[in-house]
């Protein structure tokens, strides 16, 4: 899986993200923490895959330079074949914008938009392609009826149980068509039958051939993913078909 | 992202804290009705002014008693208008004027409190007030206290409605006088009410109802025309040195006062400059404070909104969007402030006019550019909070609680 370093390397089409010697150090000089010391990763276009590690691993750091929030140290990314470590901040956003789909652990909706609106939010910021207000509505709400949801359009989050708003949360990840889906501990706030039914709506996803990176604590989550990698002081230590249970044997996950 | 999209999100933005919103804005309010009241007081003074102008006629010396000098308006007599009608050269003529309060009766009315002037026999053509019927009183009947009088307008119809007065008899107080005319109808110039006034000779006012305060010969102001604009200096040096010399003072520091329109145009022009002055530094400061406010409010805004910012980042909003929403946050507060004290100020103005304080007239340009005033106070106080939130890291941001 570890491609060699090397800038004149051209990046593999059959992966949708492709990273090399990734850095990150937070900080400068004694204070400098080195969240990643050296990533090599390389994700399949389709592919479902689960990050663990134990806190403080590098997780939320890797996610945030693959959800193109953060850019790297050193090192290259490649999503979708374009290297986006060298992109601006306008490009980045239009990045974000396009090809990716957030979901987080606290939901992060907007508290005054009802469901519709929240999940109509990032057509607004479209910069090509962009649809008009009724076209916006309409995805919206098929966004919306796709996590079964079409019955709470005009509720607004505190009116929604949790699972319900991590499932506003991922219409919205999903209305502007991403190539990938980020999710940072997406059952992390939620009660086990909520989880359940997340876990089975990301699971319908990767059926339908979306390309999903989800960081977790657990290994039943981590189970339902095709691959897991696993972190420790910012390195990739096992990544593998074989479930959670060698990052378990590496030194756990919390 | 266009432009009406964002505002409309900025307008849900500012729904989030509508009271602190709108208490944010009460700087801008008071500024904006500055501005309008300010420039509304400035044109009602001016409008004042070419009243006074037209209202006095062209080319008059006023001379009066100096105010505030004690006893000035003891000293200030008939004889010396007299006497500057006699002695000064390149003059058309004098009007003394004196006033007293009497009740009126005549035709079929009665009227009460009216204000009788007293005038010698130069007074139309001096201030430049022409009859509409009959004639105004000679030269003689003043000299020989003859009891007629001259009737404003607004009187002779409240008399004898439409009829003819002329020889008709009215009774000021207790004395019975012939109406030898009526003037032409004038209004109210200057405060002044030229149609509710009865014009007898001041001689007349003098044996018939003098008080104690205007005596028997004193006089309030003493209207001097002269023959050209070219005459006034050497006019005016010439009632200087004889009233100063009838009066036994020094000229430099005299108990009269020897004026042009202008010197009296120019005091009353201080005087409003003087409250317009106040009312631009009023509208400097609140403008000033009200941005302050604004650029506060917001700058709580952004902090209490920090998470908000960055999940729209994370969404593919870019710093310009994040700018733009935040500035119009707070031009839109901005705004509506304006738009209140335009309000305000259009209020206060017409109140100074009911209330009499001031006149006042507004001033139609006054509110685009009160607005123009509010939404530069908006953008320039919200630019900073606005690049503010445009520079946040957006994992910094998603992470702050
Ligand atoms: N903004 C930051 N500033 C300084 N150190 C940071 C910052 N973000 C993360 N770190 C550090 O980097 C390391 C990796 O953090 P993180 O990626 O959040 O780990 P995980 O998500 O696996 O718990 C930790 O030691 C953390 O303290
Ligand atoms: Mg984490």
């Amino acid at each position: 899986m570890t491609a060699p370093a090397q800038d004149i390397i051209l990046p593999d089409k059959d992966l949708l993200i492709e990273t090399r010697e990734l850095k990150k150090r937070h900080g400068e000089g004694e204070i400098a923490v080195h969240a990643l010391a050296g990533v090599d990763l390389g994700i399949r276009r389709g592919e479902f895959a689960a990050i663990m590690g134990p806190s403080g691993s590098g997780k939320s750091t890797l996610m945030n330079i693959l959800g193109c929030l953060d850019r790297p140290t050193e090192g290259a990314y490649y999503l979708d074949e374009e290297n986006v470590s060298e992109l601006s901040k306008n490009d980045l956003a239009d990045v974000r914008n396009r090809k990716i789909g957030f979901v987080f652990q606290s939901f992060n909706l907007l508290s005054q938009l009802s469901a519709l609106k929240n999940v109509m939010l990032p057509m607004m910021y479209r910069i090509e392609d962009r649809l008009d207000v009724f076209e916006r509505e309409e995805r919206a709400i098929a966004a919306l009826e796709s996590v079964g949801l079409g019955d709470r359009l005009h509720h607004r989050p505190t009116e929604l149980s949790g699972g319900q708003q991590q499932r506003v949360a991922i219409a919205r990840a999903l209305v502007n068509d991403p190539v990938l889906l980020l999710a940072d501990e997406p059952t992390g706030n939620l009660d086990t039958q909520s989880s359940y039914e997340i876990m089975e709506l990301i699971h319908n996803l990767h059926d339908q051939g979306a390309t999903i990176l989800m960081v977790t604590h657990e290994p039943d989550i981590a189970a339902h993913a095709e691959r897991v990698i696993c972190l420790r002081d910012g390195l990739v230590v096992s990544d593998g078909q074989d479930g959670s249970t060698a990052c378990l044997a590496q030194g756990g996950v919390q | 992202m266009t432009f009406i999209e964002t505002l409309s999100m900025a307008w849900e933005g500012l729904k989030l804290n509508k009271v602190r919103s709108l208490l944010t804005t009460l700087g801008v309010i008071i500024g904006v009705a500055s501005v309008i009241l300010m420039l509304a007081v400035s044109a009602g003074a001016e409008a004042t002014i070419a009243d006074q102008i037209n209202s006095l006629g062209a080319d008059l010396v006023i001379v009066g008693p100096m105010r505030g000098s004690p006893g000035a308006s003891k000293t200030f007599v008939y004889e010396d208008a007299l006497a500057i009608e006699e002695n000064v050269s390149h003059i058309v003529g004098v009007s003394a004027e004196q006033f007293s309060t009497q009740d009126i009766k005549g035709g079929d009315g009665a009227l009460e409190a009216i204000s009788i002037l007293g005038v010698t026999s130069d007074f139309p053509e001096v201030r430049d007030y022409a009859l509409a019927t009959g004639r105004f009183f000679t030269y003689e009947e003043n000299d020989r206290k003859t009891k007629v009088a001259v009737l404003g307008h607004g009187i002779a119809q409240d008399l004898f409605g439409g009829e003819d007065s002329f020889g008709r008899e009215i009774t000021i107080g207790a004395t019975r006088l012939t109406v030898v005319g009526v003037m032409e109808e004038k209004g109210i110039v200057a405060d002044v009410d030229y149609d509710g006034r009865v014009y007898v000779p001041i001689t007349v006012l003098f044996q018939k109802f003098a008080t104690t305060q205007v005596g028997s010969d004193r006089i309030r102001t003493a209207y001097v025309k002269v023959e050209g604009r070219d005459e006034i200096d050497g006019v005016m040096a010439q009632i200087t040195s004889l009233l100063a010399e009838r009066h036994g003072v020094d000229p430099g520091n005299p108990d009269f006062s020897v004026q042009t329109q202008q010197d009296i145009i120019a005091t009353q022009e201080a005087t409003t400059e003087a409250f317009r002055d106040l009312l631009a530094w009023v509208a400097g400061v609140s403008l000033l404070v009200g941005g302050i406010g604004i650029m506060n409010i917001m700058l709580v805004s952004v902090a209490q909104r920090t998470r908000e910012i960055g999940l729209r980042q994370a969404l593919g909003a870019r710093p310009g969007d994040v700018r733009l929403q935040f500035l119009l946050e707070a031009v839109i507060l901005s705004l509506v402030g304006g738009l209140v004290g335009v309000l305000g100020g259009i209020g206060g103005s017409h109140l100074f006019g009911v209330l009499g304080t001031m006149r006042t007239e507004l001033v139609p340009a006054s509110i685009p550019l009160a607005f123009g005033a509010s939404a530069v106070v908006g953008i320039f106080f919200g630019y900073y909070p606005a690049t503010q939130a445009a520079r946040l890291d957006p994992i910094e941001a998603l992470r702050r609680e």
